[in-house]
């Protein structure tokens, strides 16, 4: 039973200050730590559980730059197969319509029975890729699944997330595209075998890709507007605390 | 391409979820600077009711019939959906940016060949394009987004981002007894599953404690724990919490969690993104600590620390229990 899992390079965002380029459409890269988009991670185990339980390939793809090969091989020492980066001209220009085609000619050429996406990327949250992307290879899909049971090789018991803690269960056939949600497994960290071994596998290449026209412009980014912000109670860690055990104690609140 | 701006309604149980009624009011906006019409689309079966409902909100509520419809499905939606906006030539088809429309806009998008753009805060027409803010990086960069929308558009909207008002209009129900030319067997909708309750009801509770992913490690959830019983509060979290495995579901608070309204609600290591903002700021008085300063967290804690947690959390405990 063969896997595919689409990753995306992600810049860790949540700890950094955050600087945007003279252009005013990206971040400044300099001092940002880009790593595998969360929910990729946990789509890459669940394609990994499915290996173990009915052998077969994983195989990545990534529509990246060149740095990408580094997060790829993180994914190819935690167990996958082989790997794909297409590193198409106007990288920084492709909508996810663009990024759904691109990976679709490929997979289209692939031998698989499942398509894993992560449910959403931390940088733009979309949530468009994998749903756009079973569209292009006519095959059934499941969005934001958070648990995969009564596993067996033609279909899937499969229940995606609803709003405020309620879940839909779903029966699928594959093949079929499944968009997983952060929380669905606990994913594996690498071990120094997989790190080595994971220097010998391949990545291949494409850089030669036709281009599908974009049709969404990203024409900006900003800094969010000041509008009202807390009351920042500053000084030592002593001082801080002591004025907002102050105003709580105003307040009523203990 | 007419004027018509579609909202796309969501309803299950019985219930019209309320980024419906935003979306709508978004949508009289809209419907009322291009000159055309505001139709509010409902996919179902056994639906009239809901329809009925609708008759002040839009001018034409389109209610798409057929059994295959009554439960998300997202083959037997594409082809309604597609075929009906094909037909009528929206200029504009509106989401609320929820999990139904994660499982349906985009592939629907991808067949029309329109474009799209989900996750926006808000948009406008400006002429031939459509231009929407989408927040960015979990809240921390704003973006604008836009599109030509000759040949029609998709946008989904975020809950919560536009305030549902009460329409007056006299809208009638155009019912549409759909059929399909072919079964979309290789998917069908089992069942609805309900959280299990927990051991503990965190919307009920007056003080909350919540913890995110700055805690960095399991074994520190002991020290916001204690830091909560100690001026009796519930301990609550944000999703990566219950992701990793370190609090119960019944824990988190958000969008995809439990809606608060506490007294007082204290965010330790929390950034504050969309999600995890919906399921709590509307306590009475939010506290936030953060050691980033442009954390998001702070555009709607009423007061601040922007300090390492670590550092402040026992100073806090031991002022708080000087002061009692
Ligand atoms: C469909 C969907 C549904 C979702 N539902 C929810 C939901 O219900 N609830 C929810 O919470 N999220 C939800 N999310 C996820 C949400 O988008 C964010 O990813 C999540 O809220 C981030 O959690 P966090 O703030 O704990 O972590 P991060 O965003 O990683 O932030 C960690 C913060 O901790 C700070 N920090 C780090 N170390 C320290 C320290 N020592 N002292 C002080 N501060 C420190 C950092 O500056 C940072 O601001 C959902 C996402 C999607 C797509
Ligand atoms: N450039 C990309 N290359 C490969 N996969 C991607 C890319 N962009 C998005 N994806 C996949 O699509 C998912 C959803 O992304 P998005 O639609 O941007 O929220 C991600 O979690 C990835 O699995």
């Amino acid at each position: 039973m063969n896997s595919i899992v689409c990753i995306k390079r992600v810049p860790e965002t949540a700890e950094a200050t955050l600087k945007i380029a003279p252009d005013g459409k990206k971040l400044e890269a300099e001092n940002l730590v880009f790593s595998l988009n969360d929910a990729d991670n946990y789509a890459l185990e669940q394609a990994l559980l499915l290996q173990e339980e009915f052998d077969g390939d994983v195989i990545i793809i990534s529509v990246g730059p060149s740095e990408t090969d580094e997060i790829i091989r993180m994914t190819l020492a935690k167990g996958a197969t082989s790997a794909i980066r297409i590193t198409p001209e106007n990288i920084d220009e492709l909508d996810a319509n663009a990024v759904a085609s691109l990976l679709a000619e490929q997979i289209k050429e692939l031998d698989y029975d499942v398509v894993f996406t992560g449910a959403f990327a931390s940088d733009d949250a979309f949530s468009q890729v994998g749903s756009m992307l079973a569209e292009k290879l006519e095959i059934p899909h499941i969005t934001m699944a958070v648990e995969m049971n009564s596993q067996e090789e033609e279909e899937t018991e499969i229940t995606r997330e609803l709003e405020g803690g309620l879940t839909a269960k779903y029966r699928m056939k594959f093949p079929a595209v499944i968009t997983v949600q952060t929380g669905m497994n606990e994913p594996r960290y690498a071990s120094i075998l997989g790190i080595k071994r994971a220097s010998q596998k391949e990545i291949e290449i494409i850089e030669d890709a036709d281009v599908p026209e974009s049709k969404v412009v990203l024409d900006k980014i900003s800094y969010p507007a000041e509008g009202e912000r807390a009351e920042i109670f500053s000084g030592t860690p002593e001082e801080s605390a002591q004025k907002l055990a102050e105003k709580l104690k105003e307040k009523g609140l203990i | 391409m007419s004027k018509d701006i579609f909202a796309i309604i969501e309803h299950r149980q019985g219930k019209i979820q309320d980024v419906s009624l935003e979306i709508l009011t978004k949508a009289r906006q809209l419907s009322g600077e291009t000159g055309g019409q505001t139709v509010a689309v409902i996919l179902g079966s056994d639906a009239d009711e809901i329809a009925r409902s609708l008759t002040t909100a839009a001018d034409k509520i389109l209610y798409v019939e057929n059994e295959k419809l009554a439960h998300l499905h997202s083959d037997y939606y594409r082809e309604a959906l597609s075929s009906i906006i094909d037909e009528r030539k929206p200029l504009l088809t509106i989401f609320g940016h929820t999990s139904a429309s994660f499982e349906i806009a985009p592939s629907l998008a991808a067949h029309l060949d329109i474009p799209i753009i989900t996750n926006c805060v808000d948009f406008h027409i400006d002429g031939e394009k459509v231009i929407a803010k989408v927040p960015l990086y979990g809240g921390k960069i704003d973006s604008e987004y836009s599109f030509d929308v000759q040949n029609g558009g998709i946008i989904s909207l975020l809950q919560g981002a536009v305030k549902a008002e009460d329409g007056q209009k006299s809208g009638e129900v155009e019912k549409i007894s759909f059929t399909f030319d072919k079964d979309f067997d290789s998917k069908e909708f089992l069942g609805f599953i309900e959280a299990a309750a927990g051991e503990i009801d965190i919307t009920q509770a007056e003080k909350i404690v919540s913890v995110g992913r700055g805690i960095k490690d399991e074994e520190n959830i002991a020290l916001v724990k204690d830091f909560a019983e100690s001026i009796g509060a519930v301990l609550a979290c944000s999703r990566p919490i219950v992701d990793a495995g370190w609090l119960p579901n019944e824990r988190q608070v958000g969008s995809s969690g439990k809606t608060v309204k506490p007294k007082l609600y204290i965010a330790l290591g929390i950034s504050g993104a969309f999600q995890h903002l919906a399921g709590m700021k509307n306590a009475d008085t939010i506290i936030a600590v953060n050691k980033d300063p442009n954390a998001p967290i702070f555009s709607v804690a009423h007061y601040g620390i922007v300090e390492d947690m670590f550092k402040v959390i026992p100073a806090l405990k031991q002022k708080i229990e000087e002061m009692k």
